[in-house]
């Protein structure tokens, strides 16, 4: 077997072994109810749309993907496991590969365990299924990015608390640097060149556009470099932590 | 199988390893010795690419480990100071990630499994969560992954540590046995594993290779090496001791104990303790003593491994 599902394998083992999986689960399932009903407005929107859901992504996720994150490199440099990982026949990039995919997949479970209100909304009217679609992949993707970022952070500190914040502040920048309020106050000391360039790194707009079911290339690959980079700075931070 | 040379490693401005050379064949079995902080660790660390040294080359298998670690380490077997495992597995599940790291599946991956069971003894605790596992089983399982792909080389950082007398018997003879066919370096703060275990052995301290040798060669260099020690039973008189410090070749005569008089001859430079010993003999028969105890020492690793290896308080006021 591949070195990467092999360890791929073994730490969905561990996410399932621990609360942490299942604890996840369903405080994630429970707070994406309680916004997209008792806040968003589900049933009194009278729109057969999943927006309500879907709106609450970012700020979700903002919390609970540093959770699942935070413990993937801090808890290996902890137990001292690192030292075992790393003089197996893997390379650095199959473990960090490895070890994303897992976490990746506790988030894509929990995604797809709200699958309950794709049916309500296709019971009670006549959405757009592929807008429905895109939402969803559009957030499995912010997820990603999420946890690539956590990886980063979470490698770069054994205590897992430390790991936890700097990746939510991360995380925080990336949902508020496009956010109005943000980019007027920065208006005032930079020029509108560089305000526009910070802006274009907004999680925000780019979530927004695939949700709204406008699957440009440029929204994917923002993603999709949002996670190599943050893997590939995961890499470079855990070379010089062996000093 | 091993090649070392030059290794040096820097943290900031400590200097941790400075200058290590050493090789190892297949077939040896080399110790690491030194005090705590001497670099035993660090050393190993480089050679299984866990670190990168800050100069110096290693070869491994003819492999080197900064170019091709991945074929390297496919050579290597590995037990990291202070045994870590993944807590939150089954020893069987923790045995199986390692084998499956190492290619094996399926039905070689059960009998891999099986084998290292057997060998470390794990067979009660097979189906037991690690994190609920006493310290010397969770570093029994430690061992176990590292051997569980029968590595050609084995590196192993303290492997008795946390084990019980039994336990360490059998670590000890586990490593006798594997080092026939493989090359095994390991630490230990045990001298007489030393003995038992290693075909050679190095003592680092502060970085350096202060002795290289067989046990037997590291031994001699113990003061005591080569002086007989002789307990006269009866009441051999008066001038026993001063007739036998007047023997020719005798360099140094040590009172252990009167009444029986326990002595100890240091030879001369040039006198072998054989003949000193015929000398003595020689001498009993003429004065009519009555010799209980006779015997060459052999010199003991541990003043060897104090006399060189000073503590650090002593060594600064020498200074
Ligand atoms: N990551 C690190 N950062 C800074 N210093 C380090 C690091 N690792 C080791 N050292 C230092 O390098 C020196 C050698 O450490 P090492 O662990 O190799 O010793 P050792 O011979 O294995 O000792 P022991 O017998 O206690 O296991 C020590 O002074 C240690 O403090
Ligand atoms: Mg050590």
């Amino acid at each position: 077997m591949n070195p990467i599902l092999v360890i791929a394998k073994r730490e969905l083992g561990g996410y399932f072994a621990s609360p942490v999986a299942y604890v996840f689960l369903v405080i994630y399932l429970l707070l994406a109810g309680f916004f997209t009903f008792m806040v968003g407005g589900f049933f009194e929107r009278g729109a057969a749309t999943l927006d309500s859901f879907f709106v609450w992504q970012p700020w979700l996720y903002l919390f609970l993907v540093p959770a699942v994150g935070m413990r993937v490199w801090s808890e290996e440099r902890r137990m001292g496991t690192l030292e075992l990982l790393f003089t197996m026949p893997v390379s650095p990039w199959q473990a960090i590969i490895g070890k994303f995919l897992a976490a990746w997949a506790v988030l894509a479970l929990a995604l797809l365990l709200t699958f309950p209100l794709v049916f309500t909304v296709n019971y009670l009217g006549r959405p757009d299924n592929g807008v429905i679609l895109a939402g969803y992949l559009g957030s499995l993707l912010m997820a990603g990015a999420y946890l690539a970022i956590a990886c980063m952070t979470s490698a770069a500190t054994r205590n897992q608390v430390v790991s936890f914040i700097l990746s939510v502040v991360v995380c925080l920048f990336l949902i508020l640097c496009g956010w109005p309020p943000v980019t007027n106050l920065l208006v005032q000391w930079a020029n509108p060149a560089v305000v526009d360039a910070v802006a274009s790194f907004s999680v925000m707009a780019h979530f927004n556009s695939i949700s709204k079911g406008v699957l440009d290339s440029r929204d994917l690959l923002y993603f999709a470099s949002a996670i190599v980079f943050c893997l590939f700075a995961t890499s470079v931070v855990l070379r010089t932590h062996r000093g | 199988m091993i090649q070392a040379r030059n290794l040096t490693k820097h943290f900031g401005p400590k200097v941790a390893v400075d200058g290590i050379s050493f090789t190892l064949e297949k077939g040896e079995v080399l110790g690491f010795l030194g005090p705590n902080g001497a670099g035993k660790s660090t050393t190993m660390r480089m050679v299984t690419g866990f670190i990168p040294p800050t100069s110096g080359e290693i070869s491994v298998g003819g492999h080197d480990i900064a170019r091709e670690p991945i074929a390297a380490r496919r050579l290597l077997g590995y037990l990291p100071e202070n045994a870590p495992s993944y807590s939150d597995m089954t020893v069987t599940g923790f045995l199986g990630f390692a084998a499956e790291m190492r290619g094996l599946s399926g039905d070689s991956k059960k009998r891999a499994i099986h084998r290292v069971a057997e060998m470390c003894f794990l067979g009660p605790v097979l189906q037991q969560g690690i994190d609920t596992l006493s310290k010397g089983y969770r570093h029994r399982i430690c061992f176990a992954q590292s051997i569980i792909h029968d590595p050609e080389i084995l590196i192993l950082d303290e492997p008795t540590d946390g084990l019980d007398p039994n336990q360490k018997h059998e670590v000890r003879s586990l490593i006798r046995d594997m080092g026939k066919n493989k090359a095994i370096i390991f630490s230990t703060h045990i001298l007489e594993e030393v003995e038992a275990a290693c075909s050679r052995a190095i003592i680092i301290d502060r970085g350096r290779i202060v002795a290289n040798g067989t046990p037997a060669e590291l031994k001699a260099r113990s003061p005591e090496s080569g002086a007989l020690t002789i307990h006269l039973g009866g009441s051999p008189g008066e001038g026993a001791g001063k007739k036998l410090r007047a023997l020719a070749g005798v360099e140094r005569i040590a009172t252990l104990g009167e009444n029986p008089l326990r002595v100890r001859l240091y030879p001369a430079k040039n006198t072998p303790s054989a003949d000193l010993a015929r000398a003595v003999l020689q001498a009993a028969s003429a004065h009519a003593w009555q010799i209980e105890d006779l015997r060459i020492e052999e010199g003991r690793l541990d003043d060897v491994f104090r006399s060189i290896t000073l503590p650090d308080t002593t060594k600064e006021s020498r200074k």
